[in-house]
């Protein structure tokens, strides 16, 4: 089973076990086992981000981004002068993968996307959103 | 100066003759007397960073970097005296990565000098590098002017050598940049004893030119752009009139005076690093005289690599950045306020908007 598969297990159980309570309603510990949730995907698109598996020539992406910086999520969607049109970030994730990578794009829902967005966004956490901005 | 400026510009055309592109990953450094015969030049390649992948492959890019710096050096006229190597010729410090990097830097005509990097020294402690390069700290004089090479990326012992399980792991640990299991860079007792005993033989008024890897002063220590002495090495080295530091490792542009000490970076011919204010966790210290490099554009591989002039009027360094894709950058030492500054954007209003880094 993956990581991710046991993670989404968890999360069904933990659904289970407070099914009884109302909908609209949420208590601290739901809170916070959503926030670790979040933190353990965010720990995963690190390990990504960091990781040489990504691609196939061994670069990693925090080679040029470290701490993802120079990324600007809150920047997306916007227009990429490169591609000639407004793109999420996602798209220009799979630019990196692909090029300076030399890997394969990841499909827009992927955990591994998933993760790294996640990532790449929580170290802008506090920043303002400025969607188009250069 | 103006026999200097027409080198320059004999220098551009030159190059532009020979098709070679607009730009070198490369500085080169010129250093002016009063005595326009005593002018010199050297030329500073940094930071290629060669990346083994696996039996004959190397990362493309990153080769190409180095090749074409080494290309164009060749190409420089006036002939430079020496070439320096700034640091990190490797990513991991692997045999076959710095045996490759020797191999494309054996294209280069005249001597060349070289900086220790992290890259190179943490899987082996330099000792492979020690073989093809040699000592990992010197100082040389060369036409009227006081060398020093530093060793900067050593850190505490027991970092080193009580850590961690295998060699390769310390190397990992160190070369990713943004890894809190990283350790601040440092000159060490050893060489700041050295230094000192080697600074005393020379006169306070020799032009004294410092190389190190990492900047000799502290910027921001998450990604070491570090020195964790830096304040007791710059001590050693106000006595003197005119010193500067020149520093690989940030990627990218950067310049300050501190006292006597004038500090620039040269770019690397591998990739830009983002300047550390666009960390937005980060605390940091980018020398506020600083006017950043132009944000980079990521399809182009070779954006926001560059190469300099450094020319040495009276003892303090002038730089003359030229970058692919972008206007070139002069940094000049200004006499009157006795600092670095960029002779176009050093005034805040004449800033353009792909300078502001977020």
């Amino acid at each position: 089973m993956s990581t991710y598969q046991k993670t989404a297990m968890a999360l069904c159980l933990a659904f289970a076990s407070t099914g009884s309570s109302l909908a609209d309603e949420f208590t601290e510990a739901d809170v916070q086992r959503w926030q670790q949730q979040f933190m353990a995907v965010v720990g995963e698109g690190r390990e990504l981000w960091t990781s040489p598996k990504l691609g196939t020539n061994g670069v990693a992406c925090a080679q040029c981004h470290p701490n993802a910086a120079n990324t600007h999520p809150e920047t997306y969607p916007k227009f990429q002068k490169q591609l000639g049109k407004v793109v999420p970030l996602w798209q220009m994730i799979n630019w990196c993968l692909k090029n300076p990578l030399e890997g394969q794009p990841l499909a827009a829902d992927d955990p591994k996307m998933t993760a790294l967005q996640a990532y790449v966004t929580y170290e802008r956490r506090g920043v303002k959103l400025e969607p188009g901005k250069h | 100066m103006s026999t200097i400026n027409n080198s320059r510009r004999n220098f551009i055309k030159t190059a532009g003759t020979l098709a070679i592109g607009t730009t070198l990953p490369i500085s080169l450094v010129e250093l002016a007397f009063a005595e326009s015969s005593q002018n010199f030049t050297f030329a500073y390649i940094s930071d290629a960073h060669i990346q083994h992948i696996k039996d004959n492959r190397f990362v493309r890019n990153w080769d190409r970097g180095l090749i074409r710096a080494v290309a164009e050096t060749n190409l420089l006229t006036p002939k430079p005296d020496f070439v320096m190597f700034g640091g990190d010729l490797a990513q991991l410090g692997s045999k076959p990565e710095l045996d490759h990097g020797a191999e494309i830097l054996s294209a280069l005509h005249g001597n060349v000098h070289y900086v220790m990097g992290e890259h190179d020294y943490y899987l082996d402690l330099g000792e492979y590098w020690g073989k093809l390069f040699g000592p990992q700290y010197y100082s040389f004089d060369h036409k009227g002017v006081h060398f020093v090479v530093l060793n900067s990326i050593k850190t505490y012992d027991d970092w080193t050598f009580k850590r961690w399980p295998t060699a390769e792991q310390r190397m990992l640990e160190m070369a990713d940049l943004d890894n809190p299991n990283g350790s601040p860079f440092m000159v060490g007792e050893e060489q700041r004893v050295w230094l000192k005993d080697d600074l005393d033989k020379i006169d306070k008024d020799t032009p004294v030119v410092v190389f190190s890897h990492s900047p000799l002063q502290k910027i921001y220590k998450g990604w070491n752009f570090w020195t964790e002495d830096a304040d007791q090495v710059q001590a050693l080295l106000q006595p003197f009139s005119k010193v500067s530091v020149i520093y690989g490792h940030v990627h990218q542009i950067q310049y300050n005076q501190i006292g006597n000490i004038s500090f620039n970076s040269v770019m690397a011919t591998a990739w830009p690093w983002p300047y550390p204010q666009a960390y937005a966790q980060a605390e940091q210290y980018l020398p506020k005289l600083t006017v950043p490099m132009n944000r980079a554009d990521p399809f182009f591989d070779r954006d926001a690599t560059g190469w300099q002039f450094i020319n040495m009027a009276n003892g303090n360094l002038d730089l003359n950045y030229t970058l692919y894709n972008n206007t070139s950058r002069i940094v000049r030492y200004n006499t009157d306020k006795k600092r670095p500054e960029d002779v176009a954007y050093q005034d805040e209003k004449a800033r353009i908007v792909p300078q502001t880094h977020y």
